[in-house]
C-alpha cells in the first residue's frame, strides 16, 4: 500500500515536472511552432469526421428524448432551449473530449512511445535539439485549441441535428424551436462550455504527452502506455466535467 | 597524446543491479576507441552516459575540460554539438524523410542557408553510398541502408566526435564491411575521435587503434588490437576464439 501511494507520488512529480519543463520550453518557439502547426491540422483533420458524427447523432438522440419527456405535460418548444443547453454545457464538450481521448490522446501516446522506445527521443537530444520542445509543447498546444475548435463543431451539429428531428417528427415549427434556444441561453454557457472542452482538451493531451513521452518496454509498452493514455484521460474528463460543473458554473453568473 | 574524453570511476546501477562499477576511461584526440563486452554488459549505457543522455551515480566525466555530468541543459546542448551518435537500431525519425533526418539539426539548429543545406545533405548521402535515397522514408529501407542513414545524419554538422552503439550487428559480412570502411574514412579523412561499441571482433580489429574490455562494470583489458590478439584474459579468450573461428 505504501509503495502503491509513493509510486503514484513519484508518477505526479514526474507529471509536474513535464508540464513546468514545458512551460520553460515555451522560449523554443523556433523549434516547435512548425510541429504545433502540422499537429493542430493533423488532429483536425484526423478527428472531424468522427465529431461530426458524434455531435449528429448526441443531438438526434437528445430531441428524441426531449419530445418524449415533455410530451402532453410541457409546451413542446421547451425542447430548443433543453436541447441547446444540454449539448452546449454538457453533452458537447464531454462526448466530444471522450471520443478524442480514444481517438488523439491514443494515437499521441502511440505516437511519443514508439519514438521513445526506438530510441528517436534519445537522438533528438543528442542533436542537441530540446525534445520537449520539439514534441510535448506542440501536443499540448493543439490539444489546448483544436479540442474546443472540434467540439464547437459537435455543438453546431448537435443542435442542428437537434432541430431537424425535432420538426420532423413533430409540428413544432423552426420559430418555436428558436424561441425555445433563446429563452434561457445566457453568453455565459458557451464560454463555460468552450472553457471545458479547453481543460478536456489539455489534459487529453497532457496524459498522452506524459504517458507517451515516458513509455518503458519496447512493442507492450507503446501498448500499455496507448491503453494508458485513454484510460487515465477518460477517469480524469469525467472528474473534472463534476468539478468544474460545481465549482466553475456558478462562478461566471 | 591529448585526452580528448576523461571518464573517471563512474557507477551507474538500475533497480539496485550495478551496471557499471567505478569505470575509469580515457579517449585521445583523433582516435578510435573499440570498446567490446558481452550482451548486456553496459556498452550502451555508458556511451549514454558520456553524451549525457544518462547521469552516473558517481564520477566524473569530462569532454575537453567540460564536465558532462554537472551540466545543465544549455552547457549539455553546446557540447553535443560537437558530437555525433549513431544509434544500435538507427533511432531514424519516421515521420520524416532521409533527407530530413540528415539535415534535422542543421535546418532547425545551426540555421544554415537553404544551399548549403542540400549540398552538404548530397555529401554525407554519396559518403555513405545512398546518393539519391534523400527522398525516401526509413521504413523503405533495408537495416543496412538504415545504419548507414543514421552515419549520415551523424556525420552532417561536421562532429568532433562519433560515438558508434554496434554499428556492425546484424548486418550481412559485405556491409558491415562497408560501415568498418566507413569507421575508417571517418577517422582519416575527418580526423574525428571515435568510441565503437561492438562485439563483432572482425570490425574491432579492422576499425581500432586502441581496444578495451568491459566487463562487470569495469574495463579490464585495454590495448592495442596487436597486444589484445595476445592477451591471457579468459574473457578476451572467448572474444578472440569466435573471431579466429571465423577466419
Ligand atoms: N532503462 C533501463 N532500465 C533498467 N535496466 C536497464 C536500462 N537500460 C539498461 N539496463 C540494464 O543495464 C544493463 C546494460 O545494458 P546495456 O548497456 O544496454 O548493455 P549492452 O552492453 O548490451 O549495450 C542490462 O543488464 C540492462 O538490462
Ligand atoms: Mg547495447
Amino acid at each position: 500500500m505504501v509503495t502503491v501511494l509513493e509510486n503514484f507520488f513519484t508518477e505526479i512529480g514526474k507529471y509536474g515536472k513535464l508540464l513546468w519543463w514545458s512551460v520553460l520550453s515555451i522560449r523554443d518557439f523556433s523549434t516547435y511552432y512548425e510541429n504545433t502547426i502540422r499537429r493542430m491540422k493533423f488532429i483536425g483533420i484526423q478527428s472531424l469526421p468522427i465529431v461530426l458524427m458524434t455531435g449528429a447523432f448526441m443531438g438526434m438522440v437528445e430531441s428524441v428524448q426531449v419530445l418524449y419527456s415533455l410530451q402532453n405535460r410541457a409546451p413542446l418548444y421547451l425542447v430548443g432551449s433543453i436541447v441547446t443547453e444540454s449539448i452546449i454545457l454538457e453533452l458537447g464538450p464531454v462526448l466530444t473530449a471522450l471520443i478524442l481521448s480514444g481517438r488523439v490522446g491514443a494515437s499521441i501516446a502511440a505516437e511519443l512511445g514508439t519514438m521513445r522506445v526506438t530510441e528517436q527521443i534519445d537522438a533528438l537530444e543528442v542533436m542537441a535539439f530540446n525534445p520537449i520542445a520539439f514534441l510535448i509543447v506542440p501536443v499540448l498546444i493543439a490539444g489546448l485549441v483544436m479540442v474546443p475548435v472540434l467540439t464547437v463543431f459537435a455543438d453546431v451539429i448537435g443542435i442542428l441535428s437537434g432541430w431537424f428531428i425535432s420538426i420532423l417528427t413533430t409540428d413544432l415549427s423552426t420559430a418555436e424551436f428558436l424561441k425555445g434556444a433563446q429563452r434561457f441561453f445566457i453568453p455565459w454557457d458557451l464560454t463555460y462550455g468552450i472553457i471545458k472542452s479547453a481543460v478536456f482538451g489539455f489534459f487529453i493531451a497532457a496524459n498522452a504527452a506524459y504517458v507517451g513521452f515516458f513509455t518503458e518496454g519496447g512493442a507492450e509498452g507503446v501498448g500499455r502506455s496507448t491503453t494508458r493514455s485513454v484510460v487515465i484521460s477518460s477517469v480524469m474528463i469525467l472528474i473534472l466535467d463534476y468539478l468544474m460543473a460545481q465549482f466553475l458554473l456558478k462562478a461566471g453568473w | 597524446m591529448i585526452i580528448m574524453i576523461q571518464i573517471e570511476n563512474i557507477s551507474k546501477s538500475f533497480n539496485n543491479h550495478l551496471v557499471l562499477n567505478e569505470l575509469s576511461l580515457t579517449v585521445n584526440q583523433g582516435e578510435t576507441l573499440v570498446i567490446i563486452g558481452k550482451s548486456g554488459s553496459g556498452k550502451s549505457i555508458l556511451l549514454k552516459l558520456i553524451i549525457g543522455l544518462l547521469r552516473p551515480e558517481t564520477g566524473n566525466i569530462s569532454i575537453e575540460g567540460n564536465d558532462i555530468v554537472k551540466a545543465g541543459f544549455r552547457d549539455l546542448q553546446e557540447i553535443r554539438r560537437h558530437f555525433g551518435f549513431v544509434f544500435q537500431a538507427s533511432a531514424l525519425f519516421d515521420s520524416m524523410t532521409v533527407a530530413e533526418n540528415i539535415n534535422l539539426m542543421l535546418r532547425k539548429r545551426l540555421k544554415w542557408p537553404v544551399q548549403k543545406i542540400s549540398e552538404r545533405t548530397d555529401e554525407c548521402l554519396r559518403f555513405v553510398g545512398l546518393q539519391g535515397l534523400g527522398k525516401k522514408r526509413p521504413s523503405e529501407l533495408s537495416g543496412g541502408m538504415k545504419k548507414r542513414v543514421g552515419i549520415a545524419r551523424a556525420i552532417a554538422s561536421y562532429p568532433h566526435y562519433i560515438l558508434f552503439d554496434e554499428p556492425t550487428t546484424g548486418l550481412d559480412p559485405e556491409t558491415a564491411d562497408n560501415i568498418n570502411q566507413l569507421v575508417l574514412k571517418l577517422k582519416n579523412e575527418l580526423n574525428v575521435t571515435s568510441i565503437v561499441v561492438t562485439h563483432d571482433m572482425k570490425s574491432a580489429f579492422t576499425i581500432a587503434d586502441r581496444i578495451s574490455l568491459l566487463h562487470n562494470g569495469k574495463i579490464v583489458v585495454n590495448g592495442k588490437p596487436a597486444d589484445i590478439l595476445k592477451s591471457e584474459h579468459s574473457e578476451i579468450r572467448k572474444f578472440i576464439y569466435g573471431y579466429s573461428l571465423l577466419k
